[in-house]
Formats: C-alpha cells, sequence, structure tokens
C-alpha cells in the first residue's frame, strides 16, 4: 500500500508542478474574469442602447402652469414603476405657428423627440411615429387624467422597513445555491478538459509506457487526479480570496452583508471545496477513462461530447433540488453518485443540516474509489490490451 | 508452474508464455531464461513479437496464459525499484529539465527526489550532457533526449536493465557509446535484456541469444551454440573451370562471382583439400569461415526473416 502511495504522489508532484508552474497556470487563474468581462462589457453595452430606445422623449408645447401639473403626476408614476419606464417629457413655450413648431420638434435630434404634446391639458393632441407604440401612449393618457385630477389628495402609507424577510432569505439562499453549483459545474468541466489533454499528451509523447512499467495503473489515475485537484483548489482558494477582497472592496459593509448560507459561510465555503474535489475525483475519473481509451485530440472531442451534454443533465437533475432540497427529486439527486455532490453544495446553502453531508461524502469517496477502478481496469484491458478477458459487469471487482 | 523458490542463476524465467490481441497471437508459447549479469539478446525481424514478450516479461502487460519470474518475483512490478526499462518508442515530458526528467524515472523506480537529482548530474557529466542539465527535453538533439532517457533507465541502479530496440534512430558514434554503456552496466553488476533487428549488435554484445519469429522462440541459446548449427564455411577460388576436382565440390554449392561458397564437408578440410589437389583444380585462394550468427540466424529463423532484418542498416 505504501508503494501504490508513493507512485501516486510520484506522478501527482510532476503533474502538479507541471500545471501549477507552467505560464498558461495564470490564464488559468484568470479564468473567472473572462465572464466578469464579457458580462460587464455586453451589460453597459445593453444599457446604453436600452438608455437610448426604452425611454422616449415627449415634446410638451404647453403652458408653464400645464407642464409642472403634467411633471408633477410624471413623478408620481415614476415613484411607483421606475424612473426608466416612464416616458421623459420636456417643456416648450408654444410658438405663434404651431404646425411648424410640431415639425421642427420632431425633426430636432437633440434630444431626439418621439412625439409631440400640444394643446395643453385641456384638449391634448400626440403628433409623432408612435403608431405602434401603444405604452408610451397609454402612459401619457394616464398622466394627463391624473395631472387633471391632481386637486384629488393622496391616500397616506405608513412604512417600517426591516432587512430581511423568510421569503427574502429563502430567494437569496436559492439564488447562493445556483449561483454554487453553477460555479462547480463550470470548473468541473474545465479541469476535466485540461486532464483529458494532459493524457492524450502523455499517449502521444509516450511517456505512459515508462509510467505503466513502474508503477501501477491505479496510482497513475489517482495521482493525475489529484494532482489536477491540488491545482484546481490552489485556483480554487485565489478565487474565492479574490472575490472576497473584491466584494469587501466595493459593497459598503463587506462580505458580512451577503446572504448567508444556512451552514455558514465557513462552513459553506469548507463544503464547496469537499463538495468540488467529489465532482472532480467523480466525473475526472469518468473523463480520464474515456481520454485513456482516444489516442488523439479530434477522438477525444468525439468522446467527450456526449459526456459534456450527460454533464449538462446532471447540472439540470441537480438544479431540481434547489429551493426543494427534501422533495424526490431533490433526493434522489443527491443520492445519484454523478449529482450527489452539486446537489449537496445546494443543499448546504438552503438547510442547516450537516449530518446529510457527512453520509453523503461518504457515499461519494465510495463511488469515486469504485470509478477509479473500473477506469484503470479499462485503461489495461483497452489500452495495454493485458489482462483476461472480463465481462464489463465484472470491472469493478476485477 | 515455475517453481517458487528465487533461483538467484535467473535473473527472468519465462514459461511458454501466449499473448492473443482479438485473434492475433503475437506471442506463441515463449519460453526464456536469462542467466543474471548476462547481456541476453532477443533477436528477432519486425513484428517477431520481442516487444510483446519484453512488455509481458515486465508486467505492462500480462500474457494470455504461461508464467514469468522477474527477479525472483512472479509479478513483475513487484521487482519495479530493481528494473529499468526504456520502450521502443521513446517518451520524455517535453518540457522537464533534464536532470529532472532522470530523476522523475528513478523516482517511479523508488529513487528519493533529491538523490535523483544528484545521480542525474553525475550521469549526464559522464555522457558530456552536463551543460544540458538544466535545459528543457524540447531543446535537445534526438539523440540527446534518447541518451536522456536511457540514463533515466539507469539512474536508480537497476538489477535488471531491459532495453527494446536500443539502437534504433541512434548514430554510430551514439551506437558504440551505448555498446559500452551496456557492457560496463553489466561489469557492474546488472543483467541486460534487449530486443534488437540488428544482428550486428547481438553479435558484438550478447552472451546469449533467443531468436523470434512470428512469435514463437526458434532458438534459445549461446550465441557460439547458435553458430555451432552451421558447419564452416568454405569459400574456393580455382584456375581450373572444370575437371575431376568438381567431384569434391557438394552439391548444394553456391557461385559468388568468381568464387565458390559451400559448408565444410563432415570429413573436415583435409580429404576436401586433397581431392582438389588431385582433382587438378589449380587452387588459387581457399578460406574456411566460423559462420556469423547471421548465418545462424538465415539457418535458424529462415531467409524471410533475415530478408526482414537485414531491411536495418548495421552501422
Amino acid at each position: 500500500m505504501m508503494r501504490f502511495f508513493r507512485s501516486a504522489f510520484v506522478i501527482a508532484r510532476r503533474d502538479f508542478a507541471a500545471t501549477v508552474l507552467s505560464k498558461t497556470f495564470i490564464f488559468f487563474l484568470l479564468a473567472p474574469l473572462f465572464p466578469l468581462l464579457f458580462g460587464g462589457t455586453f451589460g453597459s453595452m445593453s444599457a446604453r442602447i436600452a438608455s437610448r430606445t426604452a425611454k422616449p422623449v415627449v415634446a410638451v408645447v404647453s403652458t408653464q402652469a400645464d407642464f409642472a401639473r403634467l411633471a408633477g403626476a410624471r413623478d408620481d408614476l415614476a415613484q411607483a414603476l421606475g424612473e426608466d419606464n416612464v416616458p421623459k417629457i420636456i417643456h416648450y413655450a408654444p410658438q405663434p405657428n404651431a404646425a411648424a413648431q410640431v415639425k421642427t420638434l420632431l425633426a430636432g435630434t437633440d434630444p431626439p423627440i418621439r412625439a409631440v404634446l400640444t394643446g395643453g391639458l385641456d384638449n391634448p393632441h400626440l403628433t409623432g411615429p408612435i403608431a405602434g407604440d401603444g405604452g408610451t401612449v397609454g402612459q401619457l393618457r394616464l398622466l394627463i387624467g391624473n395631472a387633471r385630477a391632481s386637486a384629488a389628495s393622496e391616500p397616506t402609507l405608513p412604512v417600517t422597513s426591516v432587512q430581511t424577510s423568510s421569503g427574502s432569505i429563502s430567494n437569496d439562499r436559492a439564488v447562493t445555491a445556483q449561483i454554487a453549483q453553477t460555479l462547480l459545474f463550470v470548473l468541473t468541466i474545465l479541469l476535466s478538459g485540461m486532464l483529458l489533454s494532459q493524457l492524450i499528451e502523455e499517449k502521444s509523447n509516450k511517456i505512459i509506457e515508462v509510467i505503466a512499467a513502474a508503477v501501477p495503473i491505479d496510482a497513475m489515475f489517482v495521482g493525475k487526479l489529484f494532482a489536477m485537484l491540488a491545482a484546481s483548489v490552489t485556483g480554487l482558494v485565489v478565487w474565492i480570496s479574490a472575490g472576497a477582497l473584491l466584494v469587501q472592496m466595493i459593497k459598503h459593509g463587506g462580505v458580512a452583508t451577503l446572504p448567508a448560507p444556512a451552514v455558514g459561510w465557513w462552513g459553506f465555503l469548507a463544503l464547496t471545496i469537499v463538495y468540488f474535489a467529489m465532482n472532480y475525483l467523480l466525473l475526472g475519473a469518468a473523463f480520464l477513462t474515456i481520454g485513456a481509451q482516444a489516442s488523439t485530440a479530434r477522438e477525444v472531442q468525439t468522446m467527450s461530447m456526449p459526456v459534456t451534454f450527460g454533464q449538462m443533465l446532471l447540472l439540470l437533475f441537480a438544479s431540481a433540488a434547489i429551493g426543494a432540497p427534501d422533495s424526490t427529486a431533490g433526493l434522489a439527486a443527491a443520492v445519484f453518485p454523478l449529482s450527489s455532490p452539486l446537489t449537496m453544495l445546494a443543499r448546504a446553502a438552503e438547510r442547516p443540516e450537516w449530518w446529510p453531508h457527512v453520509v453523503a461524502i461518504l457515499w461519494q469517496a465510495l463511488w469515486v474509489g469504485l470509478i477509479l477502478r473500473m477506469g484503470s481496469q479499462l485503461f489495461r484491458k483497452t489500452v495495454l490490451k493485458s489482462g483476461p478477458r472480463t465481462k464489463w459487469w465484472k470491472l469493478g471487482r476485477a | 508452474m515455475l517453481r517458487q523458490r528465487t533461483d538467484d542463476r535467473l535473473a527472468v524465467e519465462a514459461v511458454d508464455l501466449v499473448k492473443e490481441f482479438d485473434k492475433t497471437r503475437a506471442v506463441d508459447g515463449v519460453s526464456l531464461s536469462v542467466p543474471t549479469g548476462s547481456i541476453y539478446g532477443l533477436l528477432g525481424p519486425n513484428g517477431a513479437g520481442k516487444t510483446t514478450t519484453l512488455r509481458i516479461l515486465i508486467g505492462i502487460i500480462d500474457p494470455s496464459s504461461g508464467t514469468r519470474r522477474v527477479l525472483g518475483r512472479d509479478r513483475p512490478l513487484e521487482a519495479a525499484s530493481e528494473v529499468g526499462y526504456l520502450p521502443e518508442e521513446r517518451g520524455l515530458y517535453p518540457a522537464m529539465h533534464a536532470r529532472d526528467a532522470i530523476a522523475f524515472m528513478g523516482a517511479l523506480r523508488g529513487l528519493p527526489i533529491h538523490e535523483g537529482r544528484r545521480r542525474a548530474d553525475e550521469l549526464l557529466d559522464e555522457h558530456n550532457l552536463g551543460e544540458w542539465a538544466k535545459k528543457p527535453i524540447r531543446s535537445l538533439s534526438k539523440g540527446m533526449a534518447q541518451t536522456v532517457q536511457l540514463l533515466g533507465t539507469i539512474v536508480h541502479r537497476p538489477k535488471l536493465i531491459v532495453l527494446d530496440e536500443p539502437f534504433a534512430g541512434l548514430d554510430a558514434i551514439n551506437q558504440g557509446r551505448l555498446e559500452e554503456l551496456i557492457r560496463r552496466e553489466t561489469r557492474n553488476g546488472a543483467t541486460v535484456l534487449f530486443s534488437t533487428h540488428v544482428i550486428a549488435h547481438a553479435e558484438r554484445l550478447c552472451e546469449r541469444v533467443a531468436i523470434i519469429a512470428k512469435g514463437k522462440v526458434a532458438f534459445d541459446g549461446g550465441v557460439d551454440e547458435a553458430r555451432s548449427q552451421l558447419r564452416p564455411i568454405v569459400r574456393l577460388r580455382t584456375r581450373a573451370s572444370d575437371g575431376a576436382w568438381r567431384s569434391a565440390i557438394p552439391s548444394g554449392a553456391r557461385r559468388e562471382g568468381d568464387e565458390w561458397v559451400f559448408e565444410l564437408p563432415e570429413g573436415g578440410p583435409e580429404p576436401l583439400l586433397k581431392a582438389l589437389i588431385d582433382g587438378g583444380a589449380g587452387i588459387e585462394t581457399l578460406a574456411i569461415e566460423r559462420p556469423g550468427l547471421h548465418d545462424a540466424f538465415v539457418a535458424i529463423a529462415g531467409n524471410k526473416a533475415a530478408a526482414a532484418m537485414g531491411q536495418e542498416k548495421v552501422q
């Protein structure tokens, strides 16, 4: 047994050093920045587009008094619906040639006018290309109605503000669960891909022959998996620390103001690392087994595509547990070994009990062992063409 | 079944090894005995089953049937720390430094990494590669990289060194160096088992050879023993083209240019000489040659196998 662990350690040490000390690992560490950058860029672009399209500017040609009442009605509506959801209005004093003024306003570009309201509150008339924009017309009709009835008194509604309610905690925890699941899923796919590439590289370098002649295949599998796990945990620690630092810097009150998961932040972070490890070991072992059968990158791509789709199904299965971890679907997803880590992480966000996690981790560890054993047997048989012919369902016992 | 006690006189024993891949029998009842401390050659053309036999012997693959025993152990991987193996298809991590590559290969065989680095530096210096110790493998020439891998094979000072086609891809100078390295390791007590399809290397290095053809061992024994399976060869050039002396020439004799080439008749050289002189052959030259391993190989494995072996240039 000592020889097994020593061999696995030699493989793991080499792979870990080769991964972490390579220049490409910096790109790996920077990986989470890309979705953020994309999100930021496209978010600001859409916001800019939305600001141009979603807030039509209506020119109001009226007396100052009428405009003041209309503006008051608009402010009331904006408070209820949000500033961005109500047309912007700008006042213009009437000119002698009303028709020419309307034409000039519609042709102007600073600001671009969508429509012109003339005739004051008594005899309003809207001119502009708004035939298909029933929303703007309807809102203006409402504004004019409210402005005309401005004499009516506004009902009072006393408000007592609290920080959270059970509904908001439940929602926040569900969001935490979903984010954690998605992050775990993406990270696992990323790392499984890296592991595959490494194995293919070794097969094409023929190093695998040197290793297979010196150490047991199981030890090689375990060494490779744990090396990538250690590299990814390094990445995870860097990302979590950087994320916490960022939140601390940009959010008033820092990380303490974030909605705490049901097991608490420290427990949740510990479970994130454990479930990430389990998820990676389970899926990584499956990927390694697939990679071992392939001899070229193209073959790997072909073989890994259905597996990736399978992983997405697992994510969907696991996400069924969010908000209802004790439902039949939630329990089934927690018991099924390949979806168990994702499901249990979501549970950690939503339920405070610890014992289900102890049971789940033991259950997942058992399956990690089984899959590794099957993977190495399959590797010996299909790649090294070794051993007697065994039925596939007996591989686990071999 | 092999006997369970350890026989120190044999580094490798194999009995009736068979390996089938689907419906192809790559190794067909191979039995070998490699004496401890010897240089043992596995000779045969490409596809004869040499590599598969070696892979079975060191435990990369298991045989379909038959047994093997390496350094007294039935499971070859249990002897991994005492075995060095250079595969036919060489492989190193391109980004790894030469000394780290050697130390890594030693570590795989149980040598502590710091000791592996120390020995790697020594070995690289000995082989005039000291200045390349901290250079990545990808910057080395093919011959240098091959030497690095060979040094990685012996860095843990194994008792048994298994080399699969070690001379392939090396130039004449490096082939000579490798031959010297093999001899030195044997002088230091190691057993060397190597496969080759170049007879000249086996002839120069080996005390014992196994000739493999079509997955079967056609011969297993000493090089002299292989040669002694053939009678000495006579090369004769005469002034006379015909005469009574022709009756002394065996029926299987062949012409090579101006020469007659044939096996020395059972009676030996004296009756032959007498018959040639009495028959008026007018002997110009007469040479009696000891047969080479190549001749023995042709006789044992057949002309086809010999032709396949001849495809590789002997350096």
